[in-house]
């Protein structure tokens, strides 16, 4: 079977074992999640409460084990995720619709950035300019073990409180009057909002990106086809850019690949500090509030969003690497 | 010990480092000046810049920042090194398991490992937290290590299928040795330096998760871990009020701790894989910045290049004891 | 005729923490316009060290620690006096690889690169130094595969899709893409199947009679260089043991290290005999001893060969020698041996 259709079948294994422990979690923790609904929201209506049933099982759902499972594998592949709790009447899908477009735009622009700048900056340092970052080392270090939620702080604190050069948070400025929507008001409202979240999302990672790359580029030179390439006497972009990065390029896609979950995951906590209206945001939102529905289906989307991630990923280095390329068509 | 001599510096620092900040979480809570919880009816004594009484200043409602970190800094190091300890031993029963017995076992083990590391963890470590109770650290712990083994299980497993197919373990087995023995006794013990690299690197992740976690308020909010903190910093604006003592030293404390664990680490994967040692960009030959993509160089030239001033400089240092005679007829 | 590459009194070491590892320690080496000198020797000898960092290929912590590596092609002298490698910048010598002196690298499969078409990766070789329109440079490449006798669909191939001959014939069409006049080959059949290196080899000395460039031919298999090179150099820990014409080596070989490799592979023809290695191993370059580096697995060896100075000296070969090419001294290190002590084992 081609290379990329098994790991789409293993990216289909993860996504049933992520839906499976979304209905068996609520149903197999200790304590009585649905004693809780009931003690913080008491005035749902019948209808609510079999909606919640599907969702959380417990006392209020009857039916057996299996065709509650049906039922809701049923659900979720209609992106039917129940109402929302916190915010009733309102479907939870509608809930994430709105913040679905924030987050998507923020962190995968961000990401972008980091990810090419990284790179970059690591294949430069990896072949000759690399004195100035062995000296910077710890520094970069520094940059990646704290957490980057303190890096934020760290930034608010300078560009938005002291100095108030950007907005502190915030997806835009309601109190401007504008109204959400595809008018520039609005787009440069949010973009602006946007930027301080997406600078420092920028500033934790790159470090990473940059120390990866430029270690697979000391390795890929220590191959014996960038000697025969200097043998060659080959120009000096010629070998770091065709002979070294091209094939440097590909380890680091797969680094890449592996961090999906984390990116996102960092993305994530980063709302949380700027109150920035995502998915993330809106995940611990849901937790602090209870609101169980809410909380698993953005579980759900943010799994979903990783798994198809990864296979996007595994279909551009199979693109780039004809070695792959060869065992995809066998 | 020889392993402590082979370590680079920068390993040497992150070791000594997290040392301090393990002996600050075994001894520093005996040393608080008050109770971390204290809350004085005072109100003067809220938000106050450090003084005198209050070496780190007080809190919005009057608490020491100070006991408080002292006390944020035992829970999570404790923390950590408990989701270390548990995940490390799951990753080295997956991984060996898998890798020795082969077959079905692996695949499935496998399986298992690969779907646990594609699946975003913090967002299950959210939904996990949401539903279980948040009284303790127990659940805390049992959430981060289950979920923190596959990495290592993964690295493990590579390391152990290479191991087993030399020679001497095929010997072993001919001979009839039992085969938890061989795990134990000839196995592991090849991999020391991974495991230990797995273990400080496991603790890292818990110390960035659980201090995540709690940031966002997913733990239990009347302990006083570090993460905690930030959050009743965050929660009271005191970024925006100013309050820089109150977020600044448990930040500070972290990213601290967390980048001891990254020099240690990196120290460890050098001892452990000695061509890292040799994976830098340059080298320093005769005095002299060489890049690895550089023509060899010719000591003739690089000495000459050197000049008087800069040939005597070099005389003190160790290499030029590797030096041939140069031209200006100088002896050693 | 002045020899086209001079390497004299080279040395290089590897600059570790341990101290300093002597893997080619004064070496003089001559090459002549087309011939074919072969540099033989075991793993560790420094044969490969002495070609790279000849050619200033070696990466740190290698370090050339003395000699002179001089290179009298007419391209870059213009008749004048030969250029010295080792005092070239990295401009200059970017200028006079491949051009003046190119290498068959060992592993043609780590050689290549594995995400560039071959025709990219000759194209390469071709642009970096003759400046070609393009239609006369791609035609170029393609006869460059006519030569080495590859069919010119391959031109689109990536490496790994072809087969291991076929990859080391592309590496010998890439080295002599410029029409160099010295080629290195380093081990170029070691890796291949007796059959393929029988064409393989063939094809290099049907192209060397064709476009006249010198070789230097480096192998561990002193069989091969009998029959191919026409002087051969046996290296052993770093140093010059013995050079000469291969057919004098071959009947009357000086050092008894040459002998003892001699010894080491059996004959096709003449009568069967016990094969005989070199018991023990090579000595550890750190920390070299005093005179001959082969003393302690010498069958002839007396007390003084501890103080013997490593200086080739033409071997005595008007007692009891054969004939030998005239204008090819059979020189040898070794003071000790000399034709009157009884040769035994040599091949009949």
């Amino acid at each position: 079977m081609s290379f990329l259709l098994r790991r789409l079948a293993f990216y289909l294994v993860a996504a049933w074992v992520a839906i499976t422990l979304n209905f068996f979690i609520p149903r197999a923790v200790p304590g009585n999640p649905v004693a809780i609904i009931l003690a913080k929201f008491p005035g749902l209506s019948p209808e609510a409460y079999k909606a919640l049933g599907q969702v959380i099982g417990g006392t209020l759902d009857k039916g057996s084990l299996w065709s509650q499972y049906v039922t809701y594998l049923g659900h979720v592949f209609s992106f039917n995720f129940g109402t929302d709790l916190a915010q009733f009447p309102t479907p939870v899908s509608q809930i994430l619709g709105a913040a679905i477009p924030y987050t998507l735009i923020l962190v995968g622009v961000a990401t972008a950035i980091a990810f090419v700048l990284g790179t970059v900056l690591g294949i430069l340092a990896g072949w000759r300019h690399g004195g100035w970052l062995d000296r910077a080392l710890p520094v970069l270090m520094f940059f990646q073990a704290a957490p980057y939620f303190f890096i934020a702080l760290i930034l608010v604190y300078f560009l938005a409180v002291q100095h108030q050069w950007l907005p502190p948070g915030q997806g835009f400025d309601a109190s401007t009057g504008v109204v959400q929507g595809w008018n520039w008001a609005f787009i440069s409202n949010a973009v602006q909002h946007a930027l301080l979240p997406a600078f420092t999302i920028v500033l934790t990672s790159v470090a990473g990106w940059m120390l990866q790359m430029r270690n697979v580029m000391i390795t890929t030179i220590g191959e014996d086809y960038v000697v025969a390439a200097q043998a060659k006497g080959l120009s000096r972009s010629r070998i770091i850019y065709t002979y070294a990065a091209r094939n440097a390029f590909l380890p680091q896609l797969q680094a890449f690949g592996l961090a999906i979950g984390f990116v996102v995951s960092g993305a994530l906590v980063m709302e949380i500090v700027f109150s920035y209206p995502g998915i993330g945001y809106n995940l611990v939102q849901a937790v602090q509030n209870k609101d169980f529905p809410l909380m698993q289906a953005i579980f759900l989307v943010i799994t979903f969003a990783v798994l198809v991630a990864n296979l996007v990923v595994d279909a551009i280095i199979v693109f780039f690497d004809p070695r792959a390329r060869a065992r995809e068509a066998a | 010990m020889s392993v402590w001599r082979n370590l680079p510096l920068k390993a040497k620092i992150g070791a000594v480092v997290f040392g301090v900040f393990l002996l600050i979480a075994i001894f520093g809570p005996i040393f608080q000046p008050y109770d971390p919880g204290f809350a004085p009816p005072d109100a003067t004594l809220s938000l106050n810049h450090p003084s005198a009484k209050h070496l780190l200043g007080t809190t919005q409602l009057g608490q020491d920042v100070l006991s408080q970190l002292l006390t944020g800094i035992r829970l999570t190091v404790i923390l950590a090194l408990a989701v270390g300890a548990i995940a490390t031993v799951l990753s080295v029963l997956v991984g060996v398991t898998a890798a020795f017995l082969g077959g079905v076992w692996d695949d499935v083990l496998s399986l298992i490992t690969n779907v646990f590391l594609v699946v975003p963890a913090l967002p299950l470590l959210i939904v996990l937290l949401g539903y279980l109770s948040t009284e303790g650290q127990l659940s805390t712990i049992i959430v981060l290590a289950g979920l923190g083994w596959p990495w290592g299980a993964r690295v493990i497993r590579a390391q152990t299928l290479t191991i087993r197919n030399r020679d001497f373990i095929a010997a072993s087995r001919e001979s009839g040795e039992k085969t938890w023995r061989i795990i134990i006794f000839e196995i592991i013990p090849n991999e020391i330096s991974l495991i230990v690299a797995n273990f400080v690197n496991t603790v890292l992740y818990a110390i960035g998760a659980s201090v995540a976690l709690a940031f966002v308020g997913i733990a239990n909010l009347e302990s006083f871990s570090l993460g905690t903190i930030l959050y009743w910093a965050q929660d009271n604006n005191a970024l925006q009020g100013g309050a820089w003592w109150w977020w600044i030293p448990p930040g500070l404390a972290v990213a601290l701790i967390g980048t001891a664990l990254v020099l240690l680490n990196s120290g460890i994967d050098e001892v452990g894989n000695p061509r890292l040692r040799a994976s830098r960009g340059s080298a320093k030959i005769a005095g002299r910045r060489v890049w690895t993509t550089d023509p060899t160089p010719v000591l003739a030239q690089l000495t000459a290049s050197r000049g008087r001033v800069g040939a005597f400089l070099h005389s003190f240092s160790r290499s030029s004891l590797l030096d041939e005679t140069p031209a200006g007829g100088e002896l050693r | 005729m002045s020899p086209i590459l001079e390497i004299s009194d080279l040395s290089v070491v590897y600059r570790t923490p341990g101290g300093d590892v002597r893997a080619v320690e004064r070496v003089n080496l001559e090459l002549n316009p087309g011939e074919v000198v072969g540099l033989c020797g075991e793993s560790g000898s420094g044969k490969s060290t002495l070609a790279y960092g000849a050619t200033r290929l070696l990466r740190p912590p290698a370090l050339v620690t003395g000699g002179s590596v001089r290179y009298s092609g007419r391209r870059i002298t213009s008749g004048g006096a030969p250029v010295d490698l080792l005092t070239m910048n990295h401009h200059e010598l970017r200028r006079m690889r491949w051009r003046e002196i190119a290498i068959v690298f060992q592993s043609a499969m780590n050689a290549l690169n594995p995400v560039l078409r071959i025709h990219a990766q000759l194209l390469d070789a071709v642009q970096a130094h003759l400046k070609l329109p393009r239609a006369e440079a791609h035609e170029k490449v393609a006869e460059l595969l006519d030569l080495v006798g590859i069919p010119r669909n391959r031109l689109r191939s990536y490496p790994h899709e072809l087969s291991g001959g076929m990859r080391q014939r592309v590496m010998i069409a890439m080295a002599l893409a410029t029409d160099p006049e010295v080629v290195i080959m380093d081990e170029p059949t070691t890796a291949l199947d007796v059959v393929v290196q029988r064409d393989i080899l063939a094809q290099i000395v049907e192209l060397k009679e064709r476009l006249g460039f010198a070789i230097m031919f480096i192998t561990h298999d002193l069989s091969l260089l009998l029959e191919l090179a026409d002087r051969i150099a046996v290296m052993y820990a770093g140093r010059l043991l013995e050079t000469g014409a291969a057919q004098d080596l071959m009947r009357d070989p000086a050092h008894p290290y040459t002998r003892g490799l001699l010894n080491s592979f059996p004959s096709l023809h003449g009568a069967r005999r016990e094969l005989a290695g070199i018991p023990g191993s090579p000595p550890d370059l750190r920390d070299p001893r005093p005179g001959c580096p082969f003393m302690p697995r010498c069958g002839f060896a007396v007390p003084a060969c501890s103080a013997v100075d490593m200086a080739l000296e033409p071997w005595n070969a008007a007692q009891g020698g054969t004939t030998q090419l005239l204008d090819s001294a059979h020189l040898t290190a070794c003071p000790i041996v000399t034709p009157e002590v009884s040769q035994e084992g040599v091949l009949s």
